[in-house]
Parts: C-alpha cells; structure tokens; sequence
C-alpha cells in the first residue's frame, strides 16, 4: 500500500495534485467572488449583523399595573421581587426580578403605568423554524421506517392480497408529485376527518399532523422497495438454513434475514432521510412554519433575502450533513460487529 | 423412519422440468443411504423434499409417523427433528460460531442460554472446532465452516440427518475432515442420507446406495452391489465415468 502523498512508481506525483487543488480552490474563491461582485452592482447592501437576531434576541419586557392605586409593599425573595398594589378594594401582585423595579413604596399608580422592566432572551423565529423542521422529519422518519417495514414485508409476501395492497401504495405514491401529496392529505383527507371529528365531539387535528403523515407515507413508500431490495439480496440459502432447523418464517426473518438485511440498506436508508429532511420544507405551503417558511417569513420583514436564503442552506446541510454522518457512524459499527 | 410413496415433482423454468417421477424408497432407523446419480437427475430435490425445502406435487412422505405433505402438519415441527447439511454451509454471517449453534436451540426448542451454550460446546469440541466459538464465519476455511454446520444442525438432536453434496464446495485438502465427522455420526447409529459423489465414503460407511438419473430410482442396493456389480446399464455407465 501506498502511503498518502506518496508518489506511485508510474502514478502522477506530488506537484500534480498540488496543482489542481489549488486549481480547485482558485474556482470556488472566483465563484464567491463573482458573486459578490454582481450583488454589488446591484447595490445589494451586506448585513449579516442583522442575521443573528433571528436565532436568539432579546426582549424588552415591561410590566404594567392594572388597577389604579398605591405601592403598598415591595419584598424581594431571593431573585423574584414582589410588588403589591393596593388601591379602592381592589389589590395587584406582580412578580418581576429584584433590579428591574422602577418604583418605591408609597408611589400613586395608575393603570397601565410601568411598574418595572427588564430584557429576556427569547428565541428566533429561524431556530423556532429549525426545531420544527427536525421535529417533523424525525417523526416522519420513525414513522416512514415502520411503514416501509411493514410494506416491504408485504410486498415479498404470498399472500396475493398483502402483496397487490403493497405494490398499490408503493406505485401510488411514488407515481405522484410530493406537493399533491400533501395537499390531498391537508385539504382533502384533513377536512374529511376534522370534520368527523367535529361532528363526534373531539378536537381537531393540527396541520402539523397532516404533514408528517404524508412524509411518512411518501418515504414509506421508498424505504419499503428499498427494504424489499435488502431481504431479497441475501441469499436463499440463508432462509432455507434458518427454515430447516425448524424456525418458522417470522422467527428467521427476525434472527437472520432482517438484521443481515439491515446492514446492506442503511447507505440508501440514509439517502432517503436526507431527501425527506429536505422535502420537509414543502410543509410551509400548508401553514406549518418550518424552515423555509420561517425564511420567508423573515425575509419579508427584514428585506435581507440574499444572507437569510443562504443562512436557511446552510442550516439545512447541517441537518443532513449531520444525518449522514451519523448513518456512517452506525455502518462502520454494523461492519465491525 | 423415512417411507416415500411415489412423489414426483415438476419445476417450471422457461419450458417444464420433470425432477421426481414417482418415486418411492425407504430409510429404516439407524440406517445410512446415499444417493448417487449424475447431475440434474433428481437426486437433490428428492432429499429436499423430504423436509419440505421443496413442495412434492404428488405422493407421500412419512417421517417417524408424521405425513411432511399434510397441511395439518405443522412442518416447523417436523424439520427441528430432521438437520439439514447444504453443500454451500449457509452459515449465518451475522452470528459466530457459538451463535450459529445456540440459536435455533433457543429459539426453537427454548433451551436456556447456559443450556444452549453447553450443548453447542461439546459439539463444537464433537466436530474439533471448539476452539473458534467466538469467531464469525467468514473466518473459517470451508471444511471448518462445513463442521461448524453439522454441529448446528446435531445441535437440535434430529433423528435424521440429511446431508446435501456436503463436501461439493470444498477444496480437497478439507474432504477428509468433514467426511470424518460423518464417519463418525454413522458409527453412533444416526440415521443418516446423504447425497454425495464420495465414492469411497460410500464404500466405508454406506448401508445402503440408490443411484438415480432423470428424476427415478434406477438400482438399490449395497456399495458391494453397486460397485462390482451394477444390475443397469446406466450405473454401469455412471460408475465407469466417475470412478
């Protein structure tokens, strides 16, 4: 074996891959650039100052009292300070940290006059729109695993009748384009079961749920001919082994072709999260405010396009650059033991 | 032990494959048969038959008093007492050595683990493999994969042993030492079918030898019988190209 860096006997040398990476480098520096460049002559103004505000800010919180009156008592507990207004048989409690209180005892107090303030850090909209991408595509992939699964062992079945559901789901969803998806789950199959929902007394469901129900149906729908690529690519006479020694079907499925199966699907398993992360930025389209659609929504009200469609990118890599990382993680362990 | 009433068996591949044409034969307890034959005549799927690998589209076959053709035969039952050796091991890679052999005990025949383990041990040592329990098979040359099979399938104490073209994909150097484990089972009375080309194994320790061609039986009898003196032309012919 070579060592890195080490020239072959008849193989290119040193100088030559010097060379082209530095050629490389030189066209991705040209490229930003000329990026730059070309926002420049349209006058784009760069404030990626503003960007963090989005993630964390803080807020000016101030408390107001309510009733007309006077401070009648103000007693510090630890770091909670309590002010008691007392006014025509009426009383106020307010409860504030100790240093933010702006008045003494004694003090007339109308309502709506400030009794204190102080800056809380609260989260961005951005981050709020990132949790909520990850939330929606982790239980999406969770519950798309399961139905694969589950599809996928029905679809190598016998039984003509688990077989054809099968092959129906499969080329159903894969045949139709993933917004569609969504929008027959939300406006079509939501407004059915809402409605019976309505009608039987219990509380509506929340876009949120039609969302994640169809990504996990449309990976499902994948994941299921990707399991069913696995199971048939481990040799027969794994099952006949497993069958002869007197093991019924589900027992060697479960003992020896699944986790054997398992280990050969995780690198296009992995394919296929990283896709349903990314597809989860659709979901904006049915008032569910994820990622791309916190974006946008940030976008309006900033004028800040260019650095905000680059930042939700970059968030997005992330998430998936992370995913796929960790699926490696899991191979090279599978691989080990 | 094993009666087979005249099954047949045809595969549809492209065009109509008669594989078994009414076969009939019987393995008594205790005896050791083999089959001969030369390729495609039958001679595998007749033994996988007998466990129900394959599906006989006719006849019947009783092992031990059970009919392995009735659906109310619960065949997972019936082939825990009946192992299974294939020519190309179909160790499982997942699990080593030890796994390999503790499994089906305990998933099968709800052995405790200790339980399990010990009796995979001592067969283990049976086949003189003990020594690599803990590796994975890939490790292991083929005729030590081969032993490490027959202790799996002893592992669930059959009271039949089906060996298909046990030694086929070995090198010869390793012929020797899994057809000396085999030896060895057929000196402790196991009732025993194998389906071999080992000609000289079936000399040793053969009860009896059924030669077959194109999905029939065509002679029974004794290797003496066999070897010096075949009643069939087709033996005749099969014996002077083999040996």
């Amino acid at each position: 074996m070579r060592r890195p860096g080490q020239r072959s006997r008849l193989g290119r040398g040193r100088f030559y891959s010097h060379f082209w990476m530095s050629f490389f480098f030189l066209g991705v520096l040209a490229t930003l650039s000329g990026l730059y460049y070309a926002t420049l002559k349209v006058d784009y103004v760069w404030r990626w100052y503003r960007i963090p505000q989005y993630f964390y800010y803080q807020e000016n919180v101030e408390v107001r009292a309510y009733i007309r009156g006077e401070v009648a008592e103000i007693t510090r507990e630890g770091d909670v300070a309590h002010v008691l207004v007392i006014g025509d048989g009426e009383r106020g409690e307010h409860k504030l940290p100790p240093d933010a209180v702006h008045v003494e005892q004694g003090d007339t107090i109308y309502p709506g006059d400030v009794l204190g303030s102080y800056r809380e850090w609260r989260t961005g909209i951005l981050l709020l729109g990132l949790w909520m991408t990850l939330k929606v595509s982790l239980v999406a992939i969770f519950a798309g695993v399961f139905i694969g699964l589950a599809a996928g062992l029905c679809r190598i079945s016998s039984n003509p009748a688990l077989k054809w559901a099968a092959i129906t789901y499969v080329e159903l969803i894969r045949g139709s384009p993933l917004l569609v998806q969504i929008f027959i789950w939300y406006f079509v199959l939501g407004t059915l079961i809402n409605t019976l929902l309505a009608q039987t007394g219990f509380s509506q469901l929340s876009p949120i749920w039609y969302g994640v129900t169809s990504l996990a149906f449309f990976a499902g729908a994948y994941v299921a001919e990707i399991v069913r690529a696995g199971i048939q690519s481990i040799h027969r006479g794994q099952m006949e082994a497993a069958r002869s020694l007197g093991m019924s079907y589900p027992q060697a499925m479960s003992h020896i072709i699944l986790p054997q199966a398992l280990r050969r699907i995780l690198p296009p398993l992995a394919g296929q999260f990283i896709s349903l992360i990314k597809d989860s930025s659709l979901l904006g389209l049915i008032a569910i405010r994820e990622l791309t659609k916190a974006t946008r929504e940030v976008v309006t009200t900033s004028l800040q396009p260019f650095e905000l469609w680059f930042m939700c990118a970059l968030l997005y890599l992330i998430l998936t650059f992370s995913l796929s990382m960790f699926v490696q993680y899991l191979e090279r362990r599978a691989v080990i033991s | 032990m094993i009666d087979v009433k005249n099954i047949s068996k045809t595969f549809y591949v492209s065009h109509e494959v008669k594989a078994l044409k009414n076969v009939t034969c019987r393995i008594e307890k205790g005896e050791v048969v083999v089959i001969i034959g030369p390729s495609g005549s039958g001679k595998s799927t007749l033994l996988r038959c007998l466990n129900r690998l394959e599906e006989a589209d006719e006849g019947h076959i009783i092992v031990d008093g059970v009919d392995i053709l009735d659906r109310k035969t619960n065949i997972n039952k019936a082939r825990a007492e009946m192992g299974m050796v294939f020519q190309s091991f179909n160790l499982f890679p997942h699990k080593s050595v030890l796994e390999n052999v503790t499994l089906a005990q305990s998933v099968v025949r709800k052995r405790s683990k200790q339980e399990a383990a010990e009796r995979a041990m001592a067969l283990l040592k049976k086949v003189g493999i003990a020594e690599k329990a803990k590796v994975y098979p890939d490790q292991l040359s083929g005729g030590q994969q081969q032993r490490v099979a027959i202790a799996r399938a002893l592992a669930m104490d059959p009271k039949v042993m089906l060996f298909d073209e046990p030694t086929s994909a070995l090198d010869p150097e390793m012929i020797g030492e899994v057809l000396d484990v085999m030896k060895t089972l057929a000196t402790e009375g196991m009732t025993m079918v194998v389906v071999s080309h080992e000609m000289g194994f079936a000399r040793e320790v053969a009860d009896r030898m059924i030669f077959m061609d194109e999905g029939a039986i065509v002679e029974e009898g004794t290797p003496e019988q066999i070897y010096s003196n075949p009643r069939q032309a087709r033996t005749k012919l099969f014996l002077s190209q083999i040996l």
